[in-house]
């Protein structure tokens, strides 16, 4: 289980995290909705260790990251930020990257890296890419093969920073349903969205941050009933049950 | 075709550069050791190691020829790997020894040692290491202090670079016997090279090329962004700092022996990205190569076109280095495109 008690954090003096506690488990997919500002990113760099934090502890199954160097880290913890370079690199040189943390000095991928890199790109679907150059890729390919990337980093849990960005809809969609997948295969996968019915339709669980704090979490019925989605984003959600299937749409 | 025969291609290619540039890397050695204005052939040469390099054709062989061949090599080696280890550390395919101000630091700290009756020895190295290592370093946390974007980086270097000029221009105002080196220096050249300046430059440049090329996998994580290096487990300031350290050892052990050598670490890893890619395990050796080679050519170039008379070759690499530098920037509409 990876575990957020307490955690005060932010950027140089700004104070962003507000006493956040939340855990996240292995073999679910956590959703963190909330307004711009209120702590989303901030809340993965601090849980990744990639902004220092002011107060509190980040544990790791019972055991607090400070213990761990950053290369430990890493491999227990894989962290995709929202605004991806796009390095002059093929899709599989990239994903061999994913095994950085695994390697010493001097560090050399080996036979066995590069089978791991192929099993992560055959899982996505994706071995055709494997010799692509990014910068000629879609954007949803491109997410796809940093999603790679991070399967091959073979780590517990996944930090996804709006994933979904610069996607069309079916792109969100199919990003959505792999991202579902891993968790089904058993990684904690936590994804920061900004769609409120993409993050309603997938999640098992759903985090609402405010001003950098936590305001609730629960699972997306659990949610819904609540008056918070009005109240934090100043829309309205419905819930449409069909009959072997149920959506999320905004009340217009 | 799929992709595993695109791989075979590409590494193909690959194989193809290594042998051309190696090639181009003997017979600029044979061409830099051979020409000039008393030309040596290779069995006057193969005679003078039978006789202790006794003879006329021996001596200039022995010390004139090899040095400034061999400092040639290294220093055209040494700043274009410089240069493709700072495009690569701060994104910015601009970025260059000369360009962002580590040239003229090292060239502030030469100027100072000159100064000082400090002419050749690790003691010159080291401090053009400083000031080079000094330069980059203020560039860089200048950058990261005002959160430059990638053209005011360059914005950045060029005050620095104008900054650092002045200062060496104002110890050549007040000690005039250091400007009757200065000149040639500024535009770089490789005449005054002697075995006294090149041993100490020739090691420190052989153990940060030999350091870099083990730390390849490491240089090519930093292009996926700050977040995502860190995330992988590197720590990131820890390796931007030795990766500027080393690219400053090798531009300013470059400057301590041949003076401001402007662009090689600009065209030499631009060109090799061009054919082989930005991977790191290719880019530095390759422009370790072409580099070597290019300046070496470029000395020949200097002593053999006007001969008798000698140009700097700094003059014949600008000539060169500009136009290219243009096309660079038209090709990427203005440098949007470029890091």
């Amino acid at each position: 289980m990876l575990e957020l008690k307490n955690i005060c954090a932010g950027y140089g003096k700004r104070q962003i995290l507000k006493d956040v506690s939340i855990f996240f488990d292995k073999s679910e997919l956590v959703t963190v909705i909330g307004p711009n500002g209120s702590g989303k990113s901030t809340m993965l760099k601090a849980a990744m260790g990639i902004i220092p934090l002011i107060s509190g502890e980040v544990c790791i199954d019972g055991e607090n990251t400070n213990n761990f160097s950053r290369q430990q880290t890493a491999q227990k913890i894989a962290y995709l930020s929202q605004g991806k370079n796009v390095p002059d690199m093929t899709v599989s040189q990239l994903c061999l990257h994913g095994r950085f943390p695994h390697l010493s000095y001097p560090r050399r991928y080996t036979e066995k890296d590069k089978s791991i890199v192929s099993s992560a790109l055959k899982q996505l679907g994706i071995s055709a890419l494997a010799n692509r150059p990014l910068s000629s890729l879609s954007g949803g390919m491109r997410q796809n093969a940093y999603i790679a990337l991070s399967l091959a980093q073979d780590t517990d849990y996944i930090l996804l920073d709006e994933p979904t960005s610069y996607l069309d809809i079916s792109h969100q969609l199919e990003l959505m349903k792999t991202v579902k997948t891993l968790a089904k295969q058993g990684k904690g996968v936590v994804a920061v969205l900004h769609d409120l019915p993409l993050a309603f339709a997938f999640s098992d669980r759903i985090a609402v941050m405010k001003d950098g704090e936590i305001i609730a979490t629960g699972p997306p019925k659990e949610i819904y009933r609540q008056p918070l989605i009005r109240e934090v984003f100043g829309v309205e959600l419905d819930y449409l049950e069909q009959e072997k299937s149920y959506r999320y749409k905004y009340k217009l | 075709m799929n992709s595993s025969s695109k791989s075979c291609l590409a590494n193909k290619r690959i194989k193809i550069l290594y042998t051309v540039g190696f090639l181009l890397l003997v017979v600029s050695a044979l061409l830099g050791i051979t020409l000039g204005t008393t030309s040596l052939s290779i069995s006057e040469i193969v005679e003078s190691f039978k006789n202790g390099f006794s003879t006329a054709g021996g001596k200039i062989f022995l010390y004139v020829r090899l040095p400034r061949t061999a400092a040639s090599l290294i220093c055209g080696s040494a700043l274009a790997v410089s240069g493709a280890v700072i495009q690569g550390v701060i994104a910015n395919r601009l970025a260059s020894p000369s360009i962002i101000g580590v040239n003229s630091g090292a060239g502030l700290a030469v100027t100072l040692c000159t100064a000082l009756g400090i002419y050749g020895g690790l003691r010159l190295s080291l401090f053009a290491f400083l000031g080079a290592f000094t330069a980059v370093m203020a560039v860089s946390l200048l950058a990261r202090r005002i959160g430059a974007s990638r053209g005011t980086l360059i914005l950045l270097g060029v005050a620095v670079n104008s900054f650092l000029n002045a200062l060496s221009d104002s110890v050549v105002t007040f000690i005039p016997e250091v400007g009757v080196m200065s000149n040639d220096f500024k535009v770089g050249e490789f005449s005054s090279v002697t075995y006294s300046r090149l041993l100490p430059a020739t090691v420190l440049i052989s153990l940060s090329i030999i350091i870099l090329f083990t730390l390849t996998n490491e240089l090519d994580v930093l292009t996926l962004g700050e977040d995502n290096a860190r995330s992988l487990g590197m720590n990131t300031s820890l390796m931007r700092t030795l990766f500027l350290m080393l690219a400053a050892v090798l531009a300013g052990c470059a400057v301590s022996l041949a003076g401001l050598l402007s662009f090689v670490g600009l065209i030499v890893p631009h060109a090799v990205r061009r054919v082989a890619g930005s991977k790191a395990s290719r880019l530095l050796p390759l422009s370790a190569i072409f580099g070597g080679a290019f300046v070496c050519l470029c000395d020949t170039g200097a002593r053999t076109l006007f001969s008798p008379y000698e140009i700097p070759v700094g003059i014949i690499m600008a000539f060169l280095g500009a136009p290219f530098f243009v096309f660079i920037l038209i090709k990427g509409k203005g440098g949007h495109t470029l890091a």
